[in-house]
């Protein structure tokens, strides 16, 4: 069984991709890579990573999350986060990351954000 | 009495979810707080991860030495590589502006906050022991 599962959908030209599952070093981390290189690939450079199915996440899947950060603002474009769990919230804390991250409670209010 | 459970593993990155499985086991036999758990959980996989990646360099002829037990201190993990060990001094703050956007470097920063010592020592026969205790 995978370590995640990563499902994307489209609202207006924003790219949600809703991730169930760890995102931790290996597999997990890996995925996500791939995932978001493949759709800037495809010309898609506002991205909502939805969060709120992640159980885990360590310092490799915060690596993760800031090297796609990087990528997609390379690219021109934005990425932001949805529905932290309160121990994603703390990592992201104690790494000051909430200062890099625009990180929404509510999926209407981030789709907004990005217009 | 819960004993000091101790693993030896392979320096393959499928050896961090093996030793966060067995210290979340030995965490969840001492009943400790979802919180706690967490926190060993944690910080054993970083731990494991640095032993792995940075300690023995994936090397298959090294292996990780993971001991879990429990003392009147609390709960005390020890991971010992067989590399040639590193100055945790020499590690960059990755909260510092200039390190935000690194995609490396917060392992330590992750086994400090959440464990109540790390220490790391370099003992007789090589590589680097790291020692950590969280307080119960």
């Amino acid at each position: 069984m995978a370590d995640i599962t990563i499902t994307e959908r489209q609202a207006g030209d924003v790219t949600i991709l809703d991730l169930d599952g760890k995102v931790t070093i290996g597999e997990g981390s890996v995925a996500l890579r791939s995932t978001i290189r493949r759709v800037l690939g495809e010309g898609k450079n506002k991205i909502l990573l939805n969060l709120g199915r992640v159980g885990y996440i360590d310092s490799s899947g915060i690596g993760e999350l800031v090297s796609s950060f990087t990528a997609v603002s390379k690219e021109g474009g934005t990425l932001k986060l949805l529905n932290l769990t309160e121990k994603i919230q703390d990592l992201l804390a104690i790494t000051k990351l909430l200062t890099v991250f625009d990180v929404f409670e509510n999926e209407a209010d981030a789709l907004s954000s990005f217009n | 009495m819960t004993e000091t459970r101790e693993l030896k593993l392979l320096s393959v990155i499928e050896s961090v979810d093996e030793a966060a499985a067995a210290a979340e086991a030995y965490a969840r036999d001492l009943k400790l707080a979802d919180d706690v758990v967490f926190a060993i959980d944690l910080a054993v996989r970083e731990s494991v991860a640095n032993a792995v990646k940075h300690g023995n360099k994936f090397d298959k002829d090294k292996q990780i030495e993971l001991t879990i037990g429990k003392s009147v201190a609390g709960v005390e993990i020890t991971v010992r590589d067989f590399g040639t060990g590193f100055r945790p001094e020499d590690i960059p703050d990755p909260t510092d502006s200039e390190n935000l956007l690194k995609a490396n470097g917060r392992g330590i920063l992750f086994m400090r906050s959440f464990m109540d010592d790390v220490e790391w020592s370099n003992p007789n026969g090589g590589g680097l022991l790291v020692k950590m205790i969280k307080k119960l």
